[in-house]
């Protein structure tokens, strides 16, 4: 039997526009190729600006993962210039990207992966008496009895028999890769609905401390919100009181809904624990910052890379070993097409030699995406929560060793498990439980330093353009939600000179590079991988969506003029 | 837009719906005096809300994201209102958004093209992102196509188009100087439809929110201004109606981030506040359920809300009038100079701003709709 081609366009229920071509035979699929479709060129626009803006630039390179962008810029132009922010702000900034990661894991789950494993119209057939049972089986989330589940159910039905199905005309449903009982079915629709609400409250968190969300406001040297107890326009305790009642309720939905919603769909699915591994290298850079960003050992999350799924040993991160290839990419070096540029020395020109447009296919074409292949010591790499729960428990952590050896148990596997479509899953959750209780802790310590007088957000002495250097370049690291992000700025005269981020959907969504080696999300697509379906191609959005893609962030580099970016020598 | 946990079934109408979900008509008429204060309207027009609101059925709407960061979409996720709020979004049938949708790929493309034909001439067209022009469009492709290709087809059968944020409004980030991708906004595209800007990066959710109550109240979009932002939101000035207006006149002002007067709430004017050159809801609307909002939080604005904001409001942390775009160059050194006798110089070169923007704000009323949503002639398959 030949392969069949197979189309993927657009996937939906991901941030940005990218498009997934497949070649299945009997059953499985045995080729794959990943194209970022959307281009947009943030760092060139970065050039002659004033480094304090570059935030709120490269902000806007996601709208989604508003925090991450802003917090590693500002770190970039904070090292350039040497700015020790006060304790205070860091730890502002850590209940703000903290919350990010609850909330946008959160969403995640339900709203954008949830509908690959739960059949909506299944739910139907539910009975809610047998909901209630499952829900109070395995929490004491208020809302678990069988008349909420029945009332949840009858507008179920009523949106199904409207005939007017919205977002869930043409879903796959009925598909025999769906496993769960109506009853499970039932709760995780409802789940759904609550989550909606859910994650407008917790993420005012942003909004006290950055005005909005999305895209909250930052600053370079610390945070703009000022704390005055004694003051209606600053933080003050009223302002206090209502984040700490959002971080317990953000806690409580993720202890009593995500994660136990998590684990009983799982076990549902433990096939999925062998199949969509793919990429064996595994890289975090570390976050959350106690006590600095220099220093590493007091990260909560550490940094490192497990390589070739070996969980005996954790080797250390070192960001020269980062290189970029465009071989399979609309892009050209002027060393030529096999070369591989660390960020540092990195070119951007874009040549696009795809097919005229409207496309039938990009498979066969030598170069198909807009996307780089960032590559670590020339190893196809791995970013985001697995990669992070991977180096923290082989590293030893105690939180990490904890939840996941428990989480294995209840679920009966082993380790290997964890390599896999529904490891990257349940590695998300486990971070997010992990999150929701540290906020606490954040918030506790930022309490405790206002109750002693330290009211300090921001560092004053090098924010005017005269005290700085007349050349300056820094690197600001932040793990992500959706993994290891790096920013690098050069200034020269007070104006960015250069620009380079390289972002965590950039490294899983990166096509072949050199050596012909398949990016992490088309590596995962060719082990092990069903495809029952060409038409109905649901297995494939399952392991798409278990890396959370998030395109925007992926693409955005552009030298449209295509000048070679000045050589510099990393300090 | 979102997903609705009251689902609406054909025919019924939104009274006949909240009456079974057990909504009493007094809470439905303070929900219709809410949005009618939101949308600038006296209480004498409350009862004329309800009636329409309780009439209309439930308008397809068709969301596009072309060239940018789903935060708009986010935002929407943010409206505000609760349990009533849900009912708003409720109005509609979102029958295509990338970032909801169960199907993806050929199904997907398949309920657009279903819901543009069964819906055709009636559905409301939102549209995030910008629409990048250069090398024939190919910075951005949805199923094959271009982002314009795919924009100009579905606009065709639209009643009428929202360009939620800053990228669908003028193209925002990438459009920032040198433009690399040649972005643009959806009105430089469509010229043949009604289009109404929701400003900003990314707009107030509840601002989508109520112009699309707007549209289907009075069977037409909201008055605008010579930017096509609706006036019920956009048609004052933040600095007239910021909270930190007094300390602007007092002459009370921030001279550096997290100084006594920054611990006072001062007015941020002196650390780049952009307030007085932007039109925008953000002091009256708030963020996220009226929690905050920038300056609120002690950060200036940066004008998010006005076109070309990244180069004519940067940098970000310069005093006005001294930014680059301004629109008042000629006059910066005379300002300069003014600027150092203090307070009431502040005053002089706000009163320039207004003077600048009274110009722009020429009022420029959209064509009426002719057809309520909803009530309009069948149109069947044409060119769908």
């Amino acid at each position: 039997m030949a392969a069949t081609k197979v189309v993927v366009d657009p996937i939906t229920r991901i941030e940005g526009h990218l498009r997934i071509e497949v070649q299945a035979e009997n059953g499985k699929i045995t080729n794959s190729w990943a194209s970022a479709t959307q281009f947009r060129g943030i760092e060139l626009v970065m050039v002659g600006r004033d480094p304090r803006d570059a935030w709120a630039f490269t902000q806007r390179i996601c709208g989604v993962c508003t925090v991450v962008h802003a917090v590693a810029s500002c770190r970039a132009v904070e090292d350039a210039l040497g700015i020790t922010i006060p304790p205070n702000a860091e730890l502002i900034r850590n209940l703000i990207h903290g919350m990010q990661y609850v909330q946008d894991h959160v969403i995640h789950f339900y709203h954008l992966h949830a509908l690959d494993w739960v059949d909506v119209v299944s739910a139907l057939k539910a009975d809610p008496e047998g909901t209630a049972k499952i829900a109070r089986t395995i929490s004491p989330w208020p809302n678990n009895s069988a008349t909420y589940f029945a009332e949840v159910q009858n507008r179920v039905k009523k949106f199904v028999g409207s005939g007017q199905l919205g977002i869930f005309t043409n879903g796959y449903w009925g598909h025999p890769a769906y496993k769960l009982p109506p009853e499970v079915n039932l709760l995780a629709v409802a789940h759904y609905l609550e989550a909606l609400d859910w994650q407008r409250d917790v993420i005012r968190l942003h909004t006290v401390f950055g005005g909005k969300n999305p895209h909250p406001n930052f600053l370079v040297g610390g945070m703009a919100s000022a704390i005055n107890l004694d003051s209606t326009a600053t933080i003050n305790a009223e302002r206090l009181t209502d984040i700490a009642d959002m971080i317990k309720r953000a806690r409580r939905f993720v202890e009593q809904v995500y994660w136990p919603d998590l684990v009983a769909i799982a076990g549902f699915y433990k096939d999925w624990a062998a199949i969509g591994g793919g990429a064996k290298n595994y890289l975090a850079c570390g976050e959350f910052p106690e006590a600095g960003v220099k220093d590493y050992d007091k990260l909560y999350f550490p940094r490192g890379l497990v390589l070739d799924r070996d969980l005996t040993k954790v080797h250390p991160y070192d960001h020269m070993q980062v290189t970029e290839n465009i071989t399979s990419s609309w892009y050209e070096y002027s060393g030529g097409e096999g070369a591989a540029l660390h960020p540092w020395k990195g070119e951007s020109q874009p040549r696009y030699t795809g097919p005229k447009p409207p496309w039938t296919y990009l498979q066969g074409e030598p170069k198909y995406t807009w996307m780089k292949a960032p590559r670590y010591d020339g190893r196809v790499t791995e970013v985001g929560p697995l990669a992070r729960m991977l180096v923290a428990y082989a590293s030893g952590h105690p939180d990490v060793k904890a939840i996941v050896g428990d989480t294995l148990g209840k679920l009966g596997v082993g380790p290997a498990a964890l390599f896999s479509t529904l490891g990257r899953t349940a590695a998300r959750g486990m971070e997010t439980v992990l999150l929701a209780r540290k906020l606490q802790d954040w918030y506790d310590a930022l309490v405790m330093r206002i109750k002693s007088g330290d009211t300090q957000t921001f560092t004053k002495d090098k924010w005017s353009p005269d005290k700085w250097p007349a050349k300056a370049q820094g690197y600001g690291y932040l793990d992500a939600p959706r993994g290891a992000l790096g920013h690098w700025v050069q200034i020269e005269n007070g104006k960015i000179s250069r620009y380079q981020c390289v972002v965590p959907s950039t490294w899983n969504c990166s096509p072949r590079d050199d050596k012909g080696q398949m990016g992490p999300y088309e590596a995962s697509l060719v082990d092990n991988h069903p495809l029952v379906n060409p038409e109905q191609p649901l297995e494939i959005l399952r392991t798409i969506h278990s890396f959370d893609p998030c395109l925007a962030c992926g693409v955005h580099v552009l030298d449209a003029q295509g000048n070679l970016l000045t050589e510099v020598k990393v300090q | 837009m979102l997903p609705t946990s009251h689902p609406w079934i054909e025919g019924e109408t939104l009274g006949e719906h909240l009456e079974s979900r057990g909504v009493t008509r007094r809470d439905f008429l303070v929900f219709c005096g809410q949005i009618s204060a939101v949308l600038g309207l006296s209480e004498i027009a409350v009862p004329g809300v309800a009636n329409a609101l309780q009439a209309v059925k439930r308008p397809s709407v068709i969301w596009l994201q072309l060239q940018e960061c789903t935060g708009c979409v986010e935002s929407v996720l943010r409206t505000a209102e609760p349990t009533i709020g849900d009912l708003v979004l409720d109005l509609v049938s979102l029958d295509y958004s990338h970032t909801l949708m169960a199907g993806a790929g050929h199904a997907v493309e398949a309920a657009l093209k279903d819901a543009v034909k069964t819906n055709y001439g009636k559905y409301v067209l939102v549209v995030t992102g910008s629409i990048p022009t250069k090398e024939g469009g190919i910075y951005t492709m949805l199923g094959g196509r271009t982002a314009e290709d795919v924009l100009v087809d579905v606009s065709k059968g639209a009643a009428a188009i929202l360009a939620v944020g800053a990228c669908a409004h003028w193209g925002s980030v990438q459009a920032a100087r040198p433009n690399p991708t040649g972005a643009v906004g959806v009105r430089d595209i469509i010229k043949d439809k009604p289009v109404v800007n929701i400003a900003g990066c990314p707009p107030i959710g509840d601002v989508v929110t109520a112009t699309v109550v707007h549209f289907l109240t009075f069977g037409r979009l909201p008055d605008v201004d010579s930017e096509g932002r609706p006036l019920f939101a956009y048609g004052k000035r933040i600095h007239d109606q910021c909270s930190r207006r007094a300390h602007f006149d007092a002459g009370q002002y921030v001279e550096v981030f997290d100084d006594e007067a920054a611990r006072k709430g001062w007015c941020l004017y002196h650390v780049g506040c952009k307030g007085p050159a932007t039109f925008s809801p953000c002091p009256i609307f708030q963020w996220n359920t009226r929690t905050s909002w920038p300056i609120g939080a002690g950060h200036p604005c940066i004008g998010c809300t006005e076109p070309h904001f990244w180069d004519t409001m940067s940098p970000f942390y310069d005093r006005l009038p001294d930014v680059g775009g301004f629109g008042v160059e000629q006059r910066v050194d005379l300002l300069g100079a003014a600027l150092a006798l203090g307070a009431t110089a502040g005053v002089a070169a706000h009163a320039i701003a207004t003077g600048v923007h009274q110009m722009r704000e020429k009022k420029r009323s959209l064509p009426v709709v002719d057809q309520p949503p909803g009530g309009g002639p069948e149109s069947g398959a044409k060119g769908a």
